[in-house]
């Protein structure tokens, strides 16, 4: 199936866990696709898998809490391909990396605070922001929150904040990029295995598995596809919609 | 205590027993006079008695379109107003999967739950619309959630979460305002029979500890809990307060 193809994508967080699934979904569907993560190593690997394939892509490397760089990969993208008519916004940070996992709230430090939210929130507020910009009609963004956005999970404070926050993020930017052509929708993700959670799912997996319905985790590559379907024009009536994918861990 | 509800006039359906019968004792209490409706006779006098003057009662099955308009003209008749209905009555229904249950269960479950509801709605609304009103639908965390085994349950609270949208709709150029307070486990015989059917070991306490894992502040609510919200919703401190969900489960929707 071809349902992007002649289409271009931009993935931010490409180079690892969902961002990299979804890039090789995009490129089965027939789009180019600009792969964009922080990790220089990362992202040139998944592009070199592309290349291998016989896609076509470029590696960004960008670090999407600085509006310069997110600026400039969207350059970068038009430079290259000429346009862009769909964006995963996936780049995000979890609790390990600032050192917040299982810490209360009253624990947490400023720096570990203002760093979830500056990659997890203000980064999918300054890629919507530039895309935007360089989209016209029918384009489509997806944003990645996390089942974390829809509920409370204790000593993950932070990073609860910014995915709930992505998901007003979603709702705001669904209404006023209408306008433009533009629908955007957002995806909360259950317990994927992916180098975000893989510390969390050693540790507790098995508890987390019992109020599982389907008593697994989720792949990459199912967030992938799924994100490359709410781009394409089978989704074209899906506008604002936040989507849980998790095996139905949010609604028991 | 204040009289928050003072000289209100209020029907409260499933009156008798549970959530039901603390939020009678606790309008009662607050000044309102209480009609209360039940199918359970014997439970109806002996809690009606426990109140005292303010309340009264009506025998009779909610599910048919009687009902619902003979409690209204009660509280007509003998007030010559309604200004709050707590549609409260409902039943949980037989455990097992959607292929176990037997279709009728399912449908008494819905007649109880929402047609039961629905029935209210039609004769309260047109009753409130001069003066205003308060309605507060019981629905459950259960009309936000799913588990299973109890699939008619589940859509009935979710039912009546969209009656109650739709009603609060209606209701609003009315200024009849319409919520739903949905509780997580409340000590009553409803949780009881759920755990018996669902053969949950309960603990020294009487509670499942399966059921308290999932519970933040760890332990079932009390009905008067509930029926605090529900007094609330009923006065006038939530004047503007309409088409809301309003938990009282302890923190379980949020997890």
């Amino acid at each position: 199936m071809t349902l992007l193809a002649g289409k271009v994508a931009l993935v931010t967080g490409g180079g690892s866990g969902l961002g990299a699934a979804a890039a090789l979904s995009y490129v089965r569907e027939g789009a180019a696709v600009a792969v964009a993560d922080r990790n220089e190593g990362n992202v040139r690997a998944v592009a070199e898998q592309i290349t291998s394939a016989g896609g076509k892509t470029i590696a960004i490397v960008v670090d999407v809490s600085s509006e310069a760089q997110v600026a400039s990969m969207v350059a970068q993208v038009i430079a290259e391909f000429g346009r862009l008519d769909c964006c995963f916004n996936s780049a995000g940070i979890g609790t390990k990396e600032v050192d917040t996992l299982g810490i209360p709230l009253s624990k947490v430090t400023a720096d570990a605070w203002n760093k979830t939210i500056a990659i997890n929130l203000t980064g999918v507020w300054l890629s919507m922001k530039h895309e935007l910009a360089a989209m016209g009609p029918g384009g489509a963004i997806v944003n990645v929150a996390s089942i974390a956005g829809l509920t409370g999970v204790p000593g993950a404070a932070a990073y609860v904040a910014s995915k709930h926050g992505v998901i007003g993020l979603t709702k705001s930017a669904a209404v006023e990029f209408s306008q433009h052509g533009v629908r955007v929708n957002v995806i909360c993700p259950g317990y994927v295995e992916t180098p975000l959670t893989a510390v969390t799912l050693r540790e507790r997996g098995e508890q987390l598995l019992v109020r599982n319905p389907m008593s697994r985790f989720g792949t990459p590559a199912e967030i992938g596809d799924l994100a490359v379907w709410l781009s394409t024009d089978q989704a074209s009536y899906l506008n604002g919609a936040v989507i849980a994918a998790d095996g139905g861990h949010s609604v028991v | 205590m204040a009289g928050r509800v003072k000289e209100k006039v209020a029907v409260i359906t499933g009156g008798a027993n549970g959530i039901g019968a603390s939020a009678a004792r606790l309008l009662a209490a607050e000044g309102a006079h209480v009609i209360l409706v039940d199918l359970d006779e014997e439970s109806l006098r002996k809690t009606s008695a426990e109140i005292g003057a303010q309340a009264s009662y009506l025998v009779g099955d909610i599910t048919e379109k009687a009902t619902a308009k003979a409690y209204v003209a009660k509280a007509q008749k003998k007030f010559g107003r309604l200004d709050i209905a707590l549609l409260n009555a409902g039943v949980e229904g037989p455990y097992g999967t959607i292929s176990e249950v037997p279709v009728a269960s399912f449908d008494k479950v819905m007649a109880v739950n929402v047609r039961g509801v629905w029935l209210g709605l039609a004769s309260v609304m047109p009753a409130m619309k001069d003066t205003g009103g308060s309605i507060v639908i019981t629905s459950s965390i259960g009309g936000l959630r799913g588990r299973g085994g109890w699939a008619a349950y589940t859509a009935s609270k979710h039912a009546v979460i969209g009656l109650m949208r739709s009603a609060a709709m209606e209701g609003a150029p009315h200024r009849v305002r319409v919520n739903t307070v949905n509780p997580a486990p409340i000590h009553t015989r409803m949780i009881q029979s759920i755990d018996k059917a669902m053969g949950v070991p309960a603990d020294n306490t009487g509670q499942s500890s399966a059921r308290l894992a999932r519970i933040p502040l760890h332990r079932y609510g009390d009905p008067d809990e509930v029926a605090a919200m529900m007094l609330f919703l009923a006065s006038d401190e939530s004047s503007y307060c309409t088409g809301g969900v309003y938990v009282v489960d302890g923190g379980v929707t949020a997890t």
